[in-house]
């Protein structure tokens, strides 16, 4: 055990920053990371106990005591739950005997929830040791389970034949499907691999960045940074070493579009994490990948290994004297708030994802304290086909604010969940019609939990950085969802879990918010609640990061489109509930003292 | 005009609040003029003999006979005070709402280091005791609570000046040291 945890340590050459990638390496050879491993690292990368244990305690993929033999990550977000998942859920305990949150007595199996784990057009979803198993039923989880009494491999208890393009190459041999549904200039195909490079290497870094900023392209992971502005800081901020990091974290529930692109178009990402590396003179490139999609590990670094032979990676691209720059796969271990650029930079350097204070941003001092620049998958590849066709081309895409194209991911109650690539300027009807809806919808989560849950009145609403921003997820909700119950709760639920804990009022308020909400759902609840949950709103700002300030849109967003939901659910004759329930506060004590009453 | 008449308890408490109170010192002559004291440790009446103006609760609520308590002081006094971190948000006590009861009383009462002489392994479980909740709950999630009075303790002059302003109907300037926590 000692030699293989040290044999490890050293492949990352004693570098307490790659602490991220020795921990996944140790948990994938022993099946956790054991206390003996702990004293081993401590003592090789010369950090104390406490500073790998709470790296290690910040990630749910990692564990301190074993797992299972087999493992099976079953995802339960809304979706996931809109689905179905609590159906395959009870039938995967009662087969297998055991319940989700622990590991089997005989050591075999560990069920787990997770939060969504970017497949939310093929849901219910399971990741079972690595492998990911979509459109799950109940018969399925009946034959998973006996498959894993039968000792099976993960390989053999694949029965569909492998999903859509790339997903049946030999290298990813996954049954997930694509789902693409409409195609636009940064899915499409078209365009040969390296046609981007080439025509770089006659420009100036600066007429690189013009042409990016008269594209007017904003960054697409949901906040819409001007992506010229930012590469322009970057460019501009001193430093011996820049970088620049693909943000393929892809966490928040009902985006999937980046698994897609990553699957269909790595090459157009390469090329743009390049084209970035010569705009603002970074030779390193690191794609910081959640740990969900890590089955597309050898088909990616395939990829890569092919653009360094082809010379669109490694030293002197296309023969430009001295345009080197290289990319490497950084995973992370699950953990939502690293989707935020500075908590992504802090995991990346083998710490707890949590974000950091700013200024200075990291255009600034972002890895290793080097100037960095952090872009989604989208806007990397977009930057790609910017550069093929002109800023001037791209603008004709989509409106004066939101300009060029915009990869959505479409899951719900609809028709054809997938991905669809549109350009800006469309609304919630527009996409309604695309993707066919079954029966009347009641809402729509417009950019995920955080982002806006949308009433039909809002329908009509234009999408796009004027008006209703989106990082590319529309959820759909039917009318026979119990809207509050089944999508609020939920997402209130992940926002708690998912909360790092630097700042009090997301640490504390989504408690706060959520116990409320099941007051209500109790039939417990009074108007004050209500009053109390939209005056309390404002101390939200007061958190460090986006993600933190968004944490209780889920409930804000619906108290103000949908008030009459909670209002039918509170008591009129009450002005004050404090919730309280005796009986249940007493329960464990009347089982341990055999007592009746108090 | 009558005076105001006040009733005190500790909860879940150390009894620190209190302390605090009587470190008023003097001033408590003149507060004597000012208000009646009803149901209190500090004069020992035990049971509610009249209807009360200001309840001031120290501590959280642990166990059953708290929350008769607290019920009993929500029904006698027009205003209750959570006076104090533990009344407020659980304090210390509510360290344990981490650990199932269960193994807060066999830490307790069987497998604890300072554990002797117990070889029949008895839980207490005399009717005569309380029971305790599954949690510490602060004061405001088992009764309505009018006001909050933070510190650890608050201050004798802070005690002293909001139960003034109280009477008095004077707005309390509470200093931002009071109520930042971090």
């Amino acid at each position: 055990m000692k030699k293989d945890v040290k044999s490890i340590i050293a492949k990352y050459n004693k570098d307490e920053t790659r602490l991220m990638d020795i921990l996944i390496d140790i948990q994938d050879s022993l099946g956790f990371i054991s206390p003996e491993a702990i004293d081993v690292i401590s003592e090789d990368l010369n950090l104390s106990h406490v500073d790998v244990e709470q790296t290690i305690s910040f990630y749910h993929f990692f564990s301190m005591t074993p797992l299972g033999k087999y493992n099976i990550y079953l995802n339960n977000s809304a979706v996931a739950n809109m689905m179905g998942c609590a159906e395959v859920a009870k039938v995967f305990e009662e087969e297998a005997g055991s319940k989700f949150g622990e590991v089997s007595k005989d050591g075999q199996l560990g069920m787990f929830y997770t939060s969504c784990i970017g497949m939310n057009d093929q849901e219910p979803a399971a990741i079972i040791n690595g492998m990911v198993f979509t459109r799950l039923t109940k018969f399925r989880a009946r034959e998973i389970i006996s498959d894993i009494k039968a000792g099976k491999n993960v390989e053999e208890m694949y029965v569909a034949s492998y999903g859509d393009g790339a997903n049946s190459n030999q290298l990813i041999k996954s049954v997930v499907s694509n789902n693409i549904r409409k195609i636009g200039p940064i899915l499409s195909p078209k365009a040969e691999y390296g046609s981007a490079l080439k025509k770089i290497i006659k420009l100036s870094p600066d007429e690189i960045i013009d042409e990016v900023k008269l594209s007017n392209i904003r960054g697409r992971g949901g906040a819409g940074f001007p992506t010229g502005l930012k590469w322009e800081f970057c460019r501009k901020a001193p430093g011996d070493r820049k970088y620049i990091f693909c943000n393929a974290d892809e966490g928040e529930p009902g985006t999937f579009k980046d698994r897609v692109l990553l699957t269909e178009r790595p090459k157009r990402l390469l090329e743009g994490m390049a084209i970035a590396g010569y705009a603002v003179g970074a030779e390193e490139g690191i794609i910081y990948l959640r740990y969900e999609y890590k089955y597309l590990e050898e088909y990616l670094e395939n990829v890569i290994r092919e653009a360094r032979e082809a010379n669109f990676l490694g030293k002197d691209i296309c023969k430009k004297k001295g345009f080197n720059f290289d990319v490497r796969i950084q995973f992370g271990a699950g953990a939502y708030v690293c989707g935020e650029e500075s908590a992504l930079i802090e995991s990346a350097e083998g710490k707890r994802g949590e974000p950091r204070d700013r200024p200075p941003f990291p255009v600034e001092k972002g890895y290793l304290n080097k100037p960095t620049i952090v872009n989604n998958v989208e806007t990397l590849s977009s930057v790609t086909q910017i550069i093929n066709n002109g800023g001037e081309w791209y603008r004709s895409f989509g409106t004066r604010e939101s300009t060029g194209t915009k990869v959505l991911s479409v899951s719900g109650d609809c028709l054809h969940p997938g991905v669809y690539e549109v350009e800006w300027g469309f609304s919630v009807n527009d996409i309604l019609d695309l993707v066919g809806t079954m029966g009347d919808v009641q809402a729509v989560q417009v950019g995920g939990p955080s982002g806006r849950c949308i009433a039909p009145y809002d329908f009509n609403r234009i999408l796009g950085y004027e008006d209703l921003a989106t990082g590319g997820s529309l959820i759909i909700i039917g009318k026979q969802r119990d809207l509050l119950k089944d999508i609020v709760l939920n997402f209130m639920d992940f926002f708690v879990e998912e909360s790092c804990g630097s700042c009090t009022p997301c640490r504390s308020l989504s408690v706060i918010y959520r116990d409320k909400l099941k007051k209500i759902l109790k039939g417990r609840g009074v108007q004050k609640d209500l009053d109390d949950m939209y005056a309390w709103r404002h101390i939200m700002k007061g958190n460090r990061c986006g993600l933190g300030q968004t944490a209780l849109n889920p409930i804000l967003t619906t108290l103000r489109n949908f008030p009459e939901l909670y209002e039918a659910r509170i008591q009129k004759n009450k002005t004050f509930d404090e919730g309280f329930d005796i009986h249940s506060a007493l329960k464990d004590s009347f089982e341990i003292t055999g007592r009746k009453s108090f | 005009m009558s005076k105001p008449i006040i009733a005190t308890t500790s909860l879940a408490g150390c009894f620190g609040c209190h302390m605090s109170l009587l470190d008023i010192d003097e001033r408590i002559l003149e507060l004597a003029e000012l208000v009646e004291f009803n149901k209190s440790p500090i004069n020992d009446i035990k049971k509610f003999t009249k209807k009360c103006d200001v309840g001031l609760i120290e501590g959280g609520v642990c166990n059953s006979e708290n929350i008769h308590v607290l019920k009993d002081f929500r029904e006698n006094c027009k205003i209750l005070v959570s006076v104090g971190e533990c009344a407020i948000m659980g304090g210390l006590p509510a360290l344990r709402n981490n650990i199932p009861l269960r193994e807060c009383l066999e830490e307790a009462y069987l497998d604890g280091p300072s554990v002797e002489n117990n070889e029949e392994r008895i839980i207490p479980n005399d009717e005569e005791l309380p029971l305790i909740l599954d949690k510490v709950y602060p004061c405001h999630e088992v009764v309505k609570i009018d006001i909050h009075l933070p510190g650890c303790p608050p201050s004798a002059d802070m005690i002293y000046e909001a139960l003034v302003s109280l009477i008095t109907g004077k707005e309390l300037k509470v200093p931002y040291e009071a109520f930042k926590y971090d």
